[in-house]
């Protein structure tokens, strides 16, 4: 098992190394991931994996109009899902997602079928009813509250729920996660100045997935220090890491959520991710020739004796063909009425707001 | 009799005391100063933000979303353009998530003309607010509609803003507040922080009642067969004491109070329309895009053959800003003389 302190590809933010060592000692070493969980690990990232791609061919075959995602995450996203305290409640973690967090959700229990639905826009889309992008969850019994595709919003979100777990104690927390790019945003500031006042630090966990572009735009033309320096500007302890290593990953997870659990404060982790299949369908969504998170875990499986090739081909086999029925049976599913256009503006049922009569040509 | 701003102090107190209100905050609006326009002095659950408009009202809505009952505040709505981003996350989450969540706040900012605010304290933002489906939106025009509306807010369950005209916020109402002292002295001495130190001050609340304007139900505050005038906010009695100066000249206006501008009573409207056949909007918005001008092209949409004369809108010049100097805020909004002059003009046109 390796632990890559620092990686970054541009050589500019290279200079920047890491003190967790120093400023978390408290935190429990996780210990090694035992082979099950490996596994599990492995077919959690190909489950992720294998409904991106299913969401990127209805995107190319015009059963979608726009996909956007997590190809490259999963290293990342996988070990956090899984050590979420996940449930409904200030008990629990809340999730401040963003558009690259299937391996999040999925490793939370999510099911594929519902991403594929949300990406077809029907009806039966669980977290959206066909209103949003695919990959915007929204779930209720696990705090994941809703996302939206405005670039870091979430980070000022997650202040309301941070100041509520603080308030009520206990080991719940509000996790956020987001891109590097988003970090330009003010939202990003807000959450590390409000999470860091006198007396009144709240509990959030802050992930920055830096896959080193903000859409076409390489962040080494943007970042005039790395993400972390400006943390850590804050006083707000912070680990980098090669969040395409599966093992890197858990661990950091694992001494982040144990430090804000504990400590109740915040808590701030860079990770260093491949995107594999660029910014969205904007850009094509082909495949780009960067690492391969799922295909370095694999290597380490084979290597360690976890797992032989043909067992791990039987896995992708596995999510590729339940997916591909998935798609099969979301294509026969409907789009929402037109009649569900103004269902849900209101939490209660709608009374005297603004509803005139049909006219212009729309339907009623 | 209370001040719109004890009225509205009142309220949340009620709130605090009785619907579960966790935190009300923004700048300034804890102790110390406890609020610019002294709206939130004394309430438990009140404190100071930082200067950061977007994170006040991104921490609302996730206070919200984490089964709090926020109250926050962006002190001029003037400042509040940086987190429209947030209050339309706020709008749109229950509608965006199809129901599985919702939005329980309320976001209390200060609107318009009157204390010569200069560019940047006197703003409106009617048209900016129903401009974000989701919202609901009020705007009082007396303590006592201050009052029942923040409690109607309290309890709504949605987004709503609250727009505090601010040159109305030290005006007396002429209705009791449910629970208020008679003695405007003994309610000063009560909830008023003093000056000076008030490390130890600690209001006495009156024991406060329960009373509601339900959200979206206008006030017919003048009665009459002339025309209709439909205001709200600062101009609202300046309608009401030009019916009452016309009325001596035989002129009878129904004079309704939005109160609520989303949802808004359009059942009201449209029978003070239907009587009168002539309908005036008034508002000090600017004038292009303004929400006034909604009303007039549902007027148009509904009740073309039934108007006697043309519909009106009377509202602010379409400026970038209100001048510093009287003679130039007054050229900028509505005035007295403008609004008696356009309520005259209407009543008397020719059908």
């Amino acid at each position: 098992m390796r632990f890559v302190r620092s990686v970054t590809t541009c050589a500019d933010l290279s200079v920047h190394r890491f003190h967790w060592m120093t400023q978390v000692q408290e935190v429990p070493q996780s210990g090694r991931l035992s082979p099950a969980m490996q596994l599990r690990i492995h077919e959690l990232m190909v489950k992720s994996r294998a409904a991106e791609e299913r969401c990127i061919q209805m995107s190319k075959a015009g059963d979608g109009w726009f996909w956007i995602g997590a190809p490259g995450e999963e290293a990342l996203g996988v070990p956090l899902g899984l050590q979420v305290k996940k449930g409904e409640g200030l008990d629990h973690d809340f999730l401040h997602l963003h558009y690259r967090s299937s391996p999040i959700a999925i490793a939370m229990g999510l099911e594929p079928i519902d991403i594929i639905r949300q990406m077809g826009a029907k009806a039966t889309d669980p977290f959206s009813r066909g209103r949003n992008f695919v990959n915007h969850y929204a779930v209720r019994r696990w705090n994941i509250v809703p996302m939206a595709p405005t670039i870091e919003t979430q980070f000022s979100i997650a202040v309301g729920t941070g100041i509520a777990q603080r308030r009520h104690g206990g080991t719940g927390i509000t996790i956020v996660n987001g891109g590097d790019g988003g970090t330009h945003e003010g939202d990003f500031a807000t959450c590390l100045l409000w999470s860091i006042r006198p007396g009144q630090e709240l509990p959030i966990l802050m992930i920055t997935a830096n896959n080193s572009f903000a859409i076409s735009t390489p962040a080494c033309t943007q970042h005039g220090v790395s993400i972390a320096q400006r943390v850590k500007g804050y006083g707000i302890p912070t680990l980098s890491i090669d969040g395409n290593d599966v093992h890197q990953s858990w661990k950091a997870i694992a001494e982040g959520m144990a430090y804000v659990r504990e400590k109740r404060k915040p808590f701030f982790i860079e990770a260093k991710v491949s995107r594999l299949h660029g910014h969205s369908s904007s850009s094509g969504a082909n495949r780009v020739n960067e690492e391969d998170p799922i295909t370095r875990f694999e290597q380490s499986l084979i290597k360690g004796d976890v797992a032989t090739r043909a067992e791990l081909d039987i896995v992708w086999s596995r999510y590729r063909e339940e997916m591909a029925d998935a798609y099969e049976q979301v294509k026969r599913e409907p789009y929402p009425d037109p009649s569900d256009v103004e269902r849900y503006m209101y939490a209660e049922p709608k009374e005297n707001y603004y509803n005139p009569k049909p006219r212009n040509g729309f339907a009623e | 009799m209370a001040t719109m701003a004890q009225a509205i102090r009142m309220a949340l107190a009620y709130g605090e005391q009785h619907l579960g209100v966790t935190d009300i905050f923004g700048e300034d609006v804890g102790p110390p100063l406890g609020g610019v326009f002294t709206c939130t002095q004394g309430l438990r659950t009140a404190w100071n933000s930082p200067l950061d408009e977007r994170g006040i009202v991104g921490a609302a809505l996730g206070l919200a979303l984490a089964g709090q009952k926020p109250v926050a505040e962006i002190q001029f709505s003037d400042y509040i353009f940086n987190a429209i981003d947030l209050m339309k996350l706020a709008a749109n989450s229950t509608w965006s998530s199809g129901g599985e969540f919702t939005v329980p706040l309320v976001l209390m900012t200060t609107v318009g003309s009157g204390v010569h605010g200069s560019i940047y304290h006197s703003h409106s933002f009617d048209a900016f607010a129903t401009h974000l489906p989701g919202w609901k939106v009020v705007i009082p025009s007396n303590p006592l509609d201050a009052y029942g509306l923040m409690i109607a807010s309290l309890k709504d369950g949605n987004p709503v803003m609250y727009l505090e005209p601010k040159c109305l916020l030290r005006t007396k109402g002429l209705e009791r507040i449910p629970g208020e002292p008679a003695d405007e002295r003994e309610l000063r001495d009560r909830i008023d922080a003093p000056l000076g130190d008030r490390s130890q001050w600690k209001p006495r609340w009156p024991a406060l009642l329960e009373y509601e304007v339900p959200l979206g139900k206008a006030k017919l505050c003048r009665e009459g067969t002339s025309a209709t005038v439909v205001s709200y906010g600062r101009t609202l009695p300046l309608c009401v004491e030009a019916a009452d100066q016309l009325a001596a000249e035989g002129m009878r206006f129904d004079v309704l109070d939005l109160r609520s501008l989303m949802p808004y009573d359009w059942a009201a409207i449209s029978a003070s329309i239907r009587k009168t056949g002539r309908v005036l909007f008034v508002n000090e918005d600017t004038e292009v895009t303004n929400f006034g001008e909604h009303l007039l092209r549902r007027t148009i949409d509904e009740f073309f053959y039934e108007l006697a004369v043309r519909p009106r809108l009377l509202a602010g010049r379409n400026v970038p800003g209100i001048g510093m100097a009287p003679t130039l805020e007054d050229a900028s909004v509505p005035q007295s003389a403008n609004i008696l002059a356009a309520m005259r003009e209407i009543a008397i046109e020719p059908a």
